[in-house]
């Protein structure tokens, strides 16, 4: 897996970059409650995609690493919100928290051993771990219903304050995810960062600086694994509902779309990626049986011109403008 | 006391002896050469040290610790830093950047600190990125600070290289050729820069394949040939070895010298 740091000490020039990206996920929410319902919930998703996109990024994107299964951790938070919330009458908030740490307990315990796996092999041993908790979903029906898939899950709610309508959740969608990119934003300009950074661009360079290489990979996959549980139980909230297939292979090929698409290893790519995925096919409903074929075409040309995916977009234009300046 | 201990240390590679029994000790703020043909063992004499593999066997000491089979991270942390015979820059990075993550080592944020930001975070950040600029200034790179690090040419790319692993403030800085690849003018600026560190107190190994350099700046060389250690001694002492010359061809590259 090659790996596309971007610099991560942006000059003061480029600020701006960051306030209109939430600007813009402000006016889409704006958007989204004018709209019907229906629009409502696929920015709904968006927005869920953007909070698992933006952890993945920490391993993926910062540390240069490849996972293949983090809809496991997703899983874990979805199925786990679903049977504190529905079967013992957790809150909501007190069941996030909860399978988030329970997460995090268990990409310490899965990422430990294969963390000292290199490039295919971890990818291979992480594509295991989505496999292994795809099939326990199926499998242990007692838990989770199995194929039937889990119904009746509460909404989010705060302490006993539930929010009724989709509307009142994309609100608390959005927000969550700019807290998670602050949350990223933060991580990434620090010590902390630049030891990731270190990592993806040279191993060895990272340890013969004194860079536990190991014990940096295994924080990244945990930080990507409290953010795909996060993920996961916001989604059983807010459709109510969730089956094996919502955690599949599926999860994991959208979330790469996104991550290329939008700019892995920026700060903002995970989540301009993950809007742009959810609401294109959308947009091109109209063209009816051509629509996957306009949303590959897509898809290929950005590639192809904005490799370095549309985060990316933003700073050439600052380029562009410094050079054309008068000198 | 020796900053640093080698002793006796052997390494295989399934029949082949890449170090057979070296030994040698080197003094605080030492500067000592280590030369020798192609494939006579200096590298592999650097991974044993630095930790990057163990030896099979025999002991390795610094600072009166045994580190003999110590994790590359932790013997960096110690304050032995190496760098690379083949350039290992972060090449996505910028050049200043590169060297503020050479700060890891002396640099204590983590999670916590980068997401409240007090202030102890960030005078520290504060002091990571005035540090850089001040190293880069050293080896005379503070005109390439934004640029990305793969975008500089092959000699600067080695100094930033010396730079970054100056971030670290190491004990003992071990450089592995790193005047390969670079023409006189620039030999001559890493000679200066490499000068200068030591002169600033910072304890050295140098490989180096440039004779004229060696016999320049090098306090003690020590000699390898097939996995040994031949001679050992002051730079006068190596040019009349009998044993050095007959290793180097007769002698023509180090007489010459
Ligand atoms: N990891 C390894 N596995 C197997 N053999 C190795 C390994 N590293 C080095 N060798 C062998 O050990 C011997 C010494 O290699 P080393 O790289 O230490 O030499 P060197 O003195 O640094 O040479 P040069 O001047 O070319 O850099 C060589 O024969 C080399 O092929
Ligand atoms: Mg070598």
């Amino acid at each position: 897996m090659t790996s596309r740091v971007t610099t991560f000490t942006e000059p003061a020039a480029l600020r701006w970059q960051s306030v209109s990206p939430a600007a813009g996920a402000a006016m889409l929410a704006v958007l989204g409650l004018l709209s019907s319902d229906y629009v409502t919930t696929v920015l709904g998703f968006a927005f869920i995609y953007a909070i698992f996109c933006t952890g993945l990024n920490f391993f993926m994107g910062y540390t240069g690493q490849a996972s293949f299964g983090q809809s496991a951790f997703a899983a874990i938070g979805g199925y786990g919100s679903a049977i504190l919330c529905t079967d013992l009458g957790w809150d909501p908030v007190l069941a996030l928290f909860a399978t988030m740490a329970l997460s995090g307990v268990a990409a310490v315990i899965v990422g430990y051993p294969t963390l000292r796996l290199r490039g295919h092999y971890l990818a291979m041993a992480t594509f295991a771990l989505g496999l292994i908790v795809y099939e326990i979903t199926i499998e242990w029906t007692s838990l989770t219903q199995g194929y039937m898939g889990y119904a009746g899950i509460p909404p989010l709610g705060i302490v006993g304050f539930e929010l009724p309508t989709v509307k009142h959740q994309l609100v608390a969608l959005v927000v969550l995810a700019l807290f998670g990119v602050a949350v990223a934003n933060r991580l990434r300009r620090s010590r902390f960062g630049r030891a990731l950074a270190a990592i993806a661009g040279s191993e060895p360079a990272a340890l013969a600086l004194g860079i536990d290489v190991a014990r940096y990979k295994l924080i990244a996959f945990v930080i990507a694994a409290i953010y795909a549980s996060a993920a996961g139980s916001l989604f059983a909230h807010f459709v109510g509902f969730i089956s094996p297939e919502v955690f599949g292979v599926t999860m994991v090929v959208q979330s790469f779309t996104m991550l290329y698409l939008g700019g892995i290893g920026t700060v903002w790519g995970p989540m301009i990626g993950a809007v742009i995925v959810s609401v294109l096919p959308e947009a091109l409903r109209g063209l009816k049986e051509m629509q996957d074929i306009a949303y590959s075409a897509i898809l290929i040309l950005v590639l192809i011109f904005v490799p370095r995916g549309l985060a990316g977009l933003s700073s050439l234009f600052a380029r562009f403008r410094r050079n054309t300046e008068p000198l | 006391m020796a900053l640093l201990s080698v002793d006796n240390v052997t390494k295989r590679f399934g029949g082949l002896v890449a170090n057979q029994s070296i030994s040698f000790d080197v003094g605080d703020n030492e500067l000592l050469a280590v030369i020798g043909p192609n494939g006579a063992g200096k590298t592999t004499l650097f991974n044993l040290i630095s930790g990057f593999f163990p030896p099979t066997s025999g002991t390795v000491r610094f600072d009166g610790r045994d580190i003999t089979g110590q994790p590359s991270h932790k013997v960096a942390a110690a304050g032995l830093v190496r760098t690379y015979q083949l350039v290992q820059l972060f090449s996505q990075l910028t050049v200043a950047e590169n060297v503020e993550i050479g700060s890891h080592r002396v640099t204590r944020g983590g999670v916590g600190g980068a997401l409240f930001r007090p202030d102890w975070f960030r005078r520290e950040e504060r002091s990571v990125r005035e540090g850089a600029r001040e190293l880069l200034h050293f080896v005379g790179l503070e005109g390439q600070a934004d640029l990305p690090a793969d975008k500089l040419p092959y000699g600067r790319q080695r100094l930033l290289e010396v730079a970054r692993a100056l971030a670290a403030k190491p004990r003992l800085l071990l450089l592995d050729e790193p005047a390969a690849g670079l023409n006189t003018q620039e030999t001559e600026a890493l000679a200066d820069v490499i000068t200068r560190i030591h002169r600033g107190g910072t304890t050295i190994i140098l490989i180096e394949h440039d004779m004229s350099l060696v016999m320049k700046i090098a306090q003690r060389i020590v000699v390898l040939d097939f996995g040994k250690k031949i001679a050992e001694g002051t730079p006068a002492e190596i040019r009349a070895h009998p044993d050095v010359i007959a290793a180097y061809l007769g002698g023509t590259e180090v007489v010459d010298a």
